[in-house]
């Protein structure tokens, strides 16, 4: 039983990194249907920002995060300017080829300044080193910190999203982009929102992982980043909500798959749910099945 | 006509210069050993280390006054950890600049795949620091022109077996492998070999993939077993993120490593609080207490104003090592050089004292270290 419950505990930690980095996945693909491939090296990004940011200039956690934050925002919104705005109405293969090419860029460029080692946050001290103990079951105040610091994101969006005018003018272009511009929105600028939002929650996550796991790399962004899409595909690309309850759920197997010694199928049970969800429920679990509209 | 007699000056001079390194090359009172190892790329690290080490070495000998009053010259260079222009280099330092000897390259791939153009010329090819179970020897028989002075990964996962059935009475050994490496399984096969032949057992084995960095979910399964240490074959970046994650679990037994921890990014991935009760084999430590290893360390502080590491360690005693063996050798060739490194006995290096034995393999004390606080705090040695 407390084995059950500690399993739980790792497998919520590890998926609200998944759920962090699904929410950027599913808002951009929602708003002009592009898997942006670069999305998970923005979450780089924001892991060697606040590496920057506590290791070098020795500012706290907190400060750090809104840096990291910040960064990835600005990051966010250039590449969609520089990389995607030029090909707004190009075929959506030729978007997914750039966003791929994004993706090396950012990779390779970290790792030709920052080199291709691993390197790692400097330690815990004071609450963040702390652990607690509730009978067997061990929770690190980084785990509680991880799952309160998404939660409050999580909220925050959903507030954003549906009770701003901005929220409201997101909704309207990802439902039909044609009608929302006749309706006199400014397409562009909610678009770089959205980039803007998503880019955010990854600079988060990737701040969150170098505390939590305290190593970072250039292409740490490449497997959860695939994980995190896959969660958003598990509950509906394109579905807020979805991407949440998705990235929870692809952590929890995740670790109870290694936990109950396939620690070696682990990344397998992962991509085979994807398989069958595209072939099962192609909407995802939160998704409605539409018929497409010849 | 000016010009004319500038080319003639050129010509005239290429032709003295050329005539220089013929007579240096003949030189009766030079002895050259060649140096081919990974001075840029992947590997670049363990190639500067060794070769550090090697000069030092060279340099002790020529100040002493050399072999018999011969002088040793290093023909070195950089094989960029390219196991192709390993070979190359290897070629090139037997056919054109006539060495006796080739030292490195650091890495078993390379290293290996140098000795088929040793064993053609029959000139030896030595590693310091090539240490999968099949540089030397394979299916075919003993490989005839190489050799190494480090001991092998089975050798190596054996000595941590009998250090934790004798020096840490353990029972019962869960073992979290690193399944993407060579390395890695052939020190878990041979630890559990070694273990289960003096009474222990394997409680669980599990696996993680390198590049990997949650562990939560294999650490919080064995958790619930019964069992008195951990061994973790792989190398210091997912160690260093197994040991932390175990300890803040409140796993407090045991942590047993190979060298792959020997890195001081160990420390900084786990946390010093974490490195407690935590032990690695090596070839060797700068806290070792031995005459010899104080020597060492005092000359290399000296010469780079740095602690050595155990490359450096390991090229120091690789070119004493052949030093050794060229000055017992009857005359100055490859088969006379290969007759008498295969008669080194008791040879005392840095990294221990070795022989040779019949598969070019040596034989020594495997030293394993104990970390307190992080820090490298006592030294244990295990013979085989």
């Amino acid at each position: 039983m407390e084995q059950l419950l500690q399993q739980i505990v790792n497998g919520i930690s590890l998926g609200s990194i998944y759920a962090l980095i699904a929410l950027g996945y599913t808002m951009v693909y929602g708003i002009i249907k592009l898997i942006n491939f670069a999305h998970c090296d923005v979450y780089m990004i924001g892991a060697y920002v606040g590496y920057v940011c506590m290791a070098k200039l020795g500012l706290g956690f907190f400060p750090s995060l809104l840096a990291s934050m910040l960064v990835c925002t600005l990051l966010g919104v250039v590449i969609e300017k520089i990389a995607y705005k030029p090909l707004r109405n190009a075929t959506r293969i030729t978007a997914l080829i750039t966003a791929i090419g994004v993706s090396l860029f950012l990779e390779y460029t970290t790792m030709f300044f920052a080199g291709a080692d691993v390197r790692t946050y400097p330690p815990m001290t004071g609450f963040m080193a702390k652990t607690f103990k509730m009978g067997d079951v061990v929770i690190s105040a980084q785990q509680i910190l991880i799952a309160v610091i998404t939660v409050i994101l999580m909220v925050l969006l959903q507030l954003i999203v549906k009770k701003t005018r901005i929220g409201k003018a997101m909704r309207a272009v990802s439902l039909d982009k044609d009608a929302a511009e006749l309706m006199g929105i400014d397409v562009d600028s909610t678009i770089s929102f959205t980039f803007a939002l998503g880019s955010a929650l990854a600079g988060a996550a990737g701040i969150l992982v170098g505390v939590y796991y305290n190593s970072i790399n250039p292409l740490m962004g490449v497997l959860p980043g695939l994980k995190a899409f896959v969660a958003a595909v598990f509950g509906g690309i394109g579905i807020i909500p979805g991407a949440m309850l998705g990235g929870y759920l692809i952590g929890i197997i995740e670790v109870f798959v290694a936990g109950f010694g396939y620690s070696m199928y682990r990344d397998a049970v992962v991509f085979a749910i994807l398989i069958l969800i595209l072939i099962l429920r192609p909407a995802g679990l939160l998704g409605k099945n539409t018929g497409e509209k010849v | 006509m000016k010009k004319y007699s500038v080319i003639f000056l050129l010509v005239m001079s290429m032709l003295v210069f050329a005539g220089c390194s013929q007579t240096v090359s003949t030189d009766q009172n030079v002895i050259k050993i060649g140096v081919n190892y990974e001075l840029s790329g992947d590997v670049a690290t363990y190639g500067q280390s060794s070769v550090e080490g090697i000069e030092l070495a060279i340099e002790q000998i020529n100040e002493a006054g050399g072999i018999n009053g011969k002088k040793i010259q290093l023909v070195k260079y950089d094989n960029k950890s390219d196991a192709s222009e390993a070979t190359t280099l290897t070629t090139r330092l037997i056919t054109q600049d006539k060495v006796v000897a080739v030292l490195g390259p650091a890495t078993s791939g390379a290293f290996m795949a140098t000795i088929p153009v040793a064993n053609q010329n029959k000139v030896p090819v030595i590693s310091g620091s090539a240490t999968a179970d099949n540089v030397t020897v394979d299916d075919k028989g003993v490989k005839e022109y190489a050799f190494r002075i480090c001991f092998t990964d089975s050798q190596q996962g054996n000595a941590v077996a009998k250090f934790a059935l004798e020096n840490l009475s353990s029972k019962k050994a869960v073992i979290i492998m690193d399944s993407s490496s060579d390395y890695a399984k052939g020190l878990a096969e041979a630890f559990t070999s070694t273990f289960e032949a003096g009474g222990g057992t394997i409680v669980a084995q599990e696996a993680y993939m390198s590049g990997d960095t949650d562990f939560n979910a294999v650490l919080t399964s064995i958790k619930g077993k019964d069992f008195d240490v951990i061994f973790i074959p792989g190398y210091y970046n997912e160690a260093g993120l197994i040991i932390k994650q175990a300890r803040a679990q409140g796993i407090d037994v045991p942590i047993l490593g190979a060298d792959g921890f020997d890195s001081p990014k160990l420390a900084e991935l786990a946390g010093a609080e974490a490195l407690n009760n935590v032990y690695f084999s090596n070839h060797y430590s700068s806290v070792d207490p031995s005459p010899v290893v104080a020597d060492f360390v005092e000359a290399f502080k000296a010469k780079y104003k740095k602690e050595p590491d155990a490359f450096n360690a390991l090229g120091y005693d690789l070119a004493k090592f052949v030093v050794d063996a060229i000055s017992r050798a009857e005359k100055l060739d490859g088969e006379s050089l290969k007759k008498a490194l295969e008669a080194t006995e008791n040879f005392e290096g840095v990294t221990g004292t070795m022989s040779v034995d019949e598969n070019h393999n040596v034989v020594k004390d495997i030293i394993v270290i104990e970390l307190k606080d992080g820090k490298q705090y006592k030294t244990y040695r295990v013979t085989e």
